[in-house]
């Protein structure tokens, strides 16, 4: 995908570096907006976004509804989840109700993957922004970890995102830690970080690695401690125990015996090495506690962030080519 | 007394092809040759350009009824399959209730004999087709039933599946495996690999299913029970098969239209009209079944005909129950890929009608109660089961047009070569050119 304007978010797969460095650009034009006594630009005054979670995510529901009503979008929000889909409506009719309200957009969490795609079907005339749909890709996501990523590397070189471009990324080593295999996270990520140049590393039990590891652009760790110390990015996952990830490891105490940050593998890190994590974390799993307090985790910055990337990713698919009112 | 003449047609014989006109009378083959006696009044069909043989006999259709009645009824998809060029048809038993009872099966068989072509049963192998215990194969065998099978789940329990062999042996039937292990697919709802992977689908290895073709073609071999494997997929099993049969296990086996015609990649819009088990595979895997399907042993091309209704395929995609609609197109595809103009017509017939027909136990010679007689030759004496196909007509498939009262096909909007002109059973044309009679 050559630009965002105008087009769907589902996914990360097809996006070039001067696509994402255009949306983290935008994004980054939008911090300023958060940080005003008055935080609301007009941009989207007049036109209606639909927030339909299949799927309850109460982070990402309030980020990207606080990104809509920061561009003065009204805001429809369904809480799906508990409502006609458990008395047996089809996904077609569910968004044709929504749709027959009268939406520019729908930002949408579904725990199947591809449910994102199937919904931009069903109402071509829709702008659709994935939220997370089950295993397959979780696009903001993805662009608000390289936003972060980028705003701190830009901070320590002194200079700034929209200057720096993506060449920052350029040989950055990230390694990515965890259940790749169910991650949806982990997929945008991989498809962000090497867009922009990056080189990624994968760190996981065997069992959690995806199936066809061989053919995704990255290698693979063989050991974890070497790769701790190799690594600029640390970007841990949430072990997906929800998603039947349980019966992939032995136990979740194996797991953080083999894969967790600890305080004692923290401390192969080198000091600036950044620390993601997508949340919610389960401390004492994936990460010890400690390590997440660490100056250099980041998990603060990245949900701040998901405004600013969010009112991007909205304000380029609405406004599409029609762009430049901000 | 009533007569058809099928005039100028290429009337394709088990192993030559010969320019000759065919007259019936009633329900029989009553002379086939050059300037034949025709009675007065009797009814004509110019099969220029056609090949004419016996009509087409699907093992493996999904007829939804008892129990699904808004998918498909035994009445429609009769119709579908006579549209198809389909005489008759093994409807498979996972209905509901399922067809595991003499009960059950009677009114499947009495439906059957109202509808335009022949249905015979498949009987489940296991009562409920829970795989907990052996469903009454003597009493069903009484009825006719030669085919057994718990398709759709299969027999998952080795133990089971060796003493159902066992007990099927002398009773003169076969027992018909959907080969995959439930342990090794659960939760998968396309192929396992790079584009499951990448569209966040858990997958169906092929493992799920050569394993349980390997197990299976073992304790036939162990039994010398008689088995037959549904809708192979992927090249390893058609390599395991073709060796197990040349070392004289009695194993016969099918693969699908659309397992040759559509590889996994047709998954990645989330379509989930594509979803079915077993899953589309590679394309190095339809090209082994391509193979296979112009030059290897292989007893029948077999549609696994599963219609659901719309309201089931707009669920998302590993919600979405598995199964396509295949008797309308199955004839097409298989002329497809035999070559199109360079198809063999004695492969084409083998495949379609002869080989199903031995495997169902169908043909004139086979002793079975209330049942037409297919896959023969076109001889004075056989019954006429006849198709008249048109390798030369083309059309564009409409899912909004087919008799299947479902719509999920996954050629929709394509263009196909090669469709039955007349499809005739009992001596009377029952449909042709896409529509019935």
């Amino acid at each position: 995908m050559k630009t965002l304007r105008g087009a769907n978010l589902l996914g990360l797969e097809d996006f070039t570096r001067e696509a994402i460095v255009e949306i983290l650009d935008t994004a980054e034009s939008f911090v300023e907006v958060n940080q005003r006594s008055v935080k609301k630009v007009p941009a989207l005054k007049g036109r209606v976004v639909a927030s339909l979670f299949f799927e309850e995510s109460t982070r990402t529901r309030l980020s990207f509804e606080t990104a809509a009503k920061r561009l003065s979008a009204d805001v429809l929000s369904l809480a799906v989840a508990s409502s006609s889909v458990k008395k047996g409506e089809s996904l077609r009719d569910t968004i044709a109700t929504i749709d027959a309200l009268g939406i520019d957009a729908v930002v949408m969490r579904h725990q199947s993957s591809g449910a994102a795609m199937q919904v931009s079907r069903y109402v071509p005339h829709v702008k659709v922004i994935n939220a997370g749909d089950g295993q397959h890709q979780h696009p903001t996501q993805g662009l608000l970890d390289v936003f972060t990523v980028r705003q701190l590397l830009a901070e320590r070189h002194h200079t700034t995102g929209p200057e720096s471009g993506a060449a920052l990324f350029d040989g950055l080593r990230v390694l990515i830690v965890g259940d790749v295999r169910h991650s949806r996270v982990a997929r945008s990520d991989v498809d962000a970080y090497v867009a922009l140049g990056a080189r990624v590393r994968l760190a996981a039990p065997a069992t959690l690695l995806p199936v066809d590891v061989d053919h995704w652009p990255v290698d693979v760790a063989t050991d974890f401690e070497e790769a701790l110390e190799w690594a600029d990015v640390v970007g841990l996952l949430r072990l997906q125990r929800e998603r039947g990830s349980g019966s992939f490891v032995p136990s979740l105490a194996e797991f953080t015996f083999s894969h967790g940050l600890t305080v004692e593998r923290a401390r192969r890190l080198r000091p600036e090495t950044i620390v993601t994590h997508p949340g919610p974390m389960n401390r004492g799993v994936e990460i010890d506690s400690r390590v997440a307090d660490r100056p250099s985790a980041v998990m603060t910055r990245q949900v701040a962030n998901g405004v600013p990337v969010r009112m991007a990713v909205l304000f380029l698919s609405l406004l599409g080519s029609s762009g430049g009112e901000q | 007394m009533t007569a058809l003449v099928v005039r100028n047609g290429r009337v394709v014989h088990p192993n030559a092809i010969v320019a000759e006109d065919v007259l019936m009378v009633d329900d029989q083959i009553v002379a086939v040759g050059t300037n034949l006696e025709v009675p007065a009044g009797a009814l004509e069909i110019d099969a220029t350009d056609c090949w004419v043989g016996p009509s087409f006999v699907d093992l493996h259709a999904h007829l939804r009824e008892p129990g699904f009645e808004h998918a498909e009824t035994i009445h429609s998809g009769a119709n579908a399959a006579a549209v198809g060029g389909y005489g008759a048809v093994v409807a498979m038993p996972n209905t509901e209730p399922a067809l595991d009872s003499v009960a059950v099966v009677a009114y499947v068989l009495d439906r059957g004999a109202n509808s335009l072509i022949d249905v015979a049963v498949a009987g489940a192998i296991t009562v409920a087709r829970a795989g907990e215990r052996l469903a009454p194969m003597a009493e069903l065998a009484a009825l006719g039933v030669r085919l057994f099978s718990d398709d759709g789940t299969g027999v998952q329990d080795a133990a089971l599946m060796r003493r159902a062999l066992e007990y099927a042996r002398p009773l003169g039937v076969r027992l018909a495996q959907h080969c995959e292990d439930a342990w090794l697919a659960a939760g998968g709802s396309m192929n396992e690999g790079s584009v499951s992977s990448r569209l966040g689908l858990t997958g169906r290895p092929a493992l799920a299913e050569e394993l349980m073709v390997l197990r299976d073609l073992e304790l036939a071999r162990a039994t010398g029970g008689r088995l037959h494997l549904l809708h192979l997929s992927t090249a390893r099993s058609l390599s395991l098969v073709t060796q197990a049969r040349a070392e004289g296990v009695d194993v016969t086996f099918e693969i699908a239209p659309h397992h040759f015609t559509l590889d996994e990649s047709a998954c990645a819009t989330y379509d989930s009209v594509m979803k079915v088990h077993p899953p589309l595979r590679t394309q190095s895997d339809v090209e082994a079944l391509r193979a296979l399907l112009r030059d290897g042993e292989l007893d029948a091309v077999a549609t696994d005909h599963a219609p659901h209704v719309p309201e089931s395929k707009d669920l998302p995609f590993d919600e979405a129950p598995a199964g396509m609609l295949g008797l309308e197109h199955a004839a097409s595809l298989t002329y497809e890929a035999l070559g199109g103009a360079d198809a063999d017509p004695l492969r084409f017939f083998a495949v379609l009608s002869r080989g199903p027909a031995r495997v169902a136990q169908l043909r004139a010679r086979d002793v079975r109660p209330r049942h037409g007689a297919h896959g023969g030759d076109v001889v004075a004496g056989e019954m006429a089961n006849l198709v008249v196909f048109d390798p030369t007509r083309t059309y564009v498939v409409d899912r909004d047009a087919l008799q299947s009262r479902s719509t999920n096909t996954p050629y929709h909007g394509r263009t196909l070569q090669g469709q039955a002109r007349a499809t005739i059973v009992r001596g009377r044309v029952v449909a042709g050119e896409g529509v019935l009679s």
